[in-house]
């Protein structure tokens, strides 16, 4: 149960992932976006205190659906197609944004 | 010859043709799009292992979209294409790239930029919600994913993109809510004569108007929307209708848009010099006919110099690649460039009726509570752009920025440039033109904490 709902293509091969520390079942060419939005309702806390995110323009121009892997690799959640055994983590780090 | 650098910056409509145009005279462009596949917006490819046909995908649309594609294959080894590759700054004659986590420079003697557009978002009380998503964000979602944002979706804003993303999702299966236009169909009617430049366009968006309401999906005009209503996702979506009366339709996602706006980053980064449209209420790029920029050897095409839509885009591509040729010394016939300038003639025309018929809702801004989010990065509000403009007189956007940080966040004012400009413009009162526009900064967008220099 979540937020997407799939219409189409769903016979697609299985794909299991961690949110969380919860193993999850997205679908082969999925979205990390759209693998949480299938699994869940919301991508992520925004660090300004004003609540749930769930991305906003899935064209990679926004940049509200930023997450991370337990490695601490930052993922955009929109441009970045699910593998097997990705381990995703929502909560946590604070943004910062790279000097040019 | 054959040495020169023709550097192409996007892979729809545009940058396809353009390509093709600076192939087909022997020279190898080096073509970088950050998306995965070729397409672009409009024709944007579903991924590997998808199934549905082009017919499904792209509908009416689908024979120019199987062009494009078969085009940009046919190139083959003819063009260098860096998918997976953003550019992410400008300087001195060179692109910095990257590649998923890998940074690297291309030097260009011509550079032609067909970036196009993202969603114009005026935005309203309830907008960071879990469950709002731009209109062109459902589009995506179900043509690149199968997906709908939602169970019970309402289409909100105006534009084209909005019936069409509407009969899109009906015809797919999802559960149309409603479709609140913010436009009226006097505007429509008005609108007619410019909109004739362009009869087909008009035809389809007549048919996808008609289906809708055929098919009983309530269809409301004129309307003013007020709030989103919903404490960890929408629940629902308040609105007043053209009589004054409110409602309020229950909801769990809502896709919002009212047009598109030119990406434009890129050219600023490359100096380009700016004019004010009075249509697309926007700064853009100056061009000539052709797309040549103020900057010498650097040329724009497609939506992201001017909303004119797929089919001008992809002549924009050929017209940009034989001004960039002809500049390099390579010769072009007249005549092929003075067809493609006569093809894009009536195209300017129908822009002009797009914004007659789906008006951008400027004056929403001042009607915007001082507690709405305008910056969803950094939750700028309404409030503290207007506190800005009247207590620290910031006198136009960049030092508003400098003051409220409006346009600072890692959006780089894509989502709110354009109604945080509003908001500024109506404290102060002032024309828009005089509050200026947000210079742009390189990196354009977010660039991944370990990035790593290509030997
Ligand atoms: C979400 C959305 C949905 C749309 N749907 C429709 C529709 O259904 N029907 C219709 O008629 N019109 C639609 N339009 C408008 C239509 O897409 C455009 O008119 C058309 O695609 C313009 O072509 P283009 O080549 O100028 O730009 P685009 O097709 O937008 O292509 C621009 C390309 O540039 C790339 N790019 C941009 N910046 C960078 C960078 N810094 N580095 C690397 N690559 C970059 C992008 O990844 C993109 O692939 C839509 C527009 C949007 C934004």
């Amino acid at each position: 149960m979540g937020r997407f709902v799939r219409l189409a293509e769903t016979d697609r091969p299985p794909v299991s992932l961690e949110i969380d520390g919860t193993m999850v079942t997205a679908l082969a060419g999925d979205t990390v976006q759209v693998a949480i939005l299938t699994n869940g309702f919301a991508l992520r806390e925004s660090e300004f205190g004003d609540g749930l995110r769930a991305g906003f323009c899935l064209m990679a121009a926004c940049q509200d659906c930023w997450v991370w892997t337990v490695e601490g690799e930052r993922l955009r959640g929109c441009s970045t197609e699910v593998a097997a055994g990705m381990r995703i983590v929502t909560k946590g780090s604070t943004w910062q944004i790279e000097p040019s | 010859m054959a040495d020169r650098t023709v550097l192409i910056v996007g892979a729809g409509p545009a940058g396809t043709r353009a390509a093709e145009r600076v192939a087909a005279a022997g020279l190898r462009p080096v073509v970088v799009d950050e998306a995965a596949a070729n397409g672009g917006q409009i024709y944007r490819r579903q991924p590997a292992g998808f199934r549905r046909p082009a017919q499904t995908l792209y509908g009416f649309e689908s024979g120019k979209a199987v062009a494009v594609h078969g085009a940009f294959a046919a190139l083959g080894d003819r063009i260098d294409y860096r998918p997976l590759t953003l550019v992410w700054h400008l300087w001195e004659s060179e692109a910095h790239l990257l590649t998923g986590t890998t940074a690297s420079r291309q030097q260009y003697d011509a550079l032609i930029l067909a970036t196009g557009a993202t969603d114009r978002i005026m935005p309203l009380p309830g907008w960071t919600l879990p469950g709002v998503f731009s209109l062109g964000a459902a589009q995506i979602a179900l043509k690149a994913q199968g997906c709908a944002i939602g169970s019970r979706v309402v289409l909100l804003g105006t534009g084209p993109l909005l019936p069409l993303v509407a009969y899109q999702y009906a015809r797919a299966g999802a559960t149309v809510a409603a479709v609140l236009d913010t436009s009226t169909l006097g505007a429509a009617i008005r609108a007619l004569p410019a909109l004739a430049a362009r009869p087909g366009m008009l035809a389809k968006g007549l048919y996808y108007t008609a289906w809708l309401l055929k098919a009983g999906i309530p269809f409301h005009r004129g309307i003013t929307p007020t709030a989103i209503e919903g404490t960890d996702g929408v629940a629902a979506i308040r609105y007043r209708t053209a009589d004054g009366i409110e409602r309020q339709v229950a909801c769990d996602a809502i896709g919002l848009g009212y047009g598109l706006r030119s990406e434009t980053q890129l050219a600023d980064l490359a100096r380009c010099d700016f004019a004010f449209d009075a249509v697309a209420r926007q700064w853009l790029p100056a061009t000539d006919a052709d797309g040549r920029t103020s900057t010498p050897g650097v040329y724009l095409a497609g939506d992201g110099a001017r909303i004119l839509g797929a089919d001008a885009a992809e002549i924009a591509g050929k017209l940009a690649a034989c001004a960039a040729l002809q500049d390099l010394g390579i010769a072009v016939p007249d005549a092929e460039m003075a067809a493609y300038r006569a093809a894009l003639a009536p195209m300017d025309r129908f822009r002009v009726g797009l914004d007659t018929a789906y008006p951008w809702p400027a004056h929403f801004a001042a009607g915007l509570p001082d507690t709405a989010v305008v910056c969803r990065c950094e939750c700028i509000t309404a409030g503290d752009i207007r506190d800005v403009a009247r207590e620290k007189g910031a006198p136009e956007v960049n030092r508003a920025k400098a003051f409220s940080r409006l346009g600072m966040g890692r959006c780089q004012g894509r989502m709110c440039g354009a109604a945080g400009a509003e908001v500024l413009a109506d404290a102060l009162g002032v024309r828009l033109e005089e509050v200026g526009r947000l210079r742009g900064q390189g990196p354009v967008k977010p660039l991944p904490l370990a990035t790593g220099i290509a030997p």
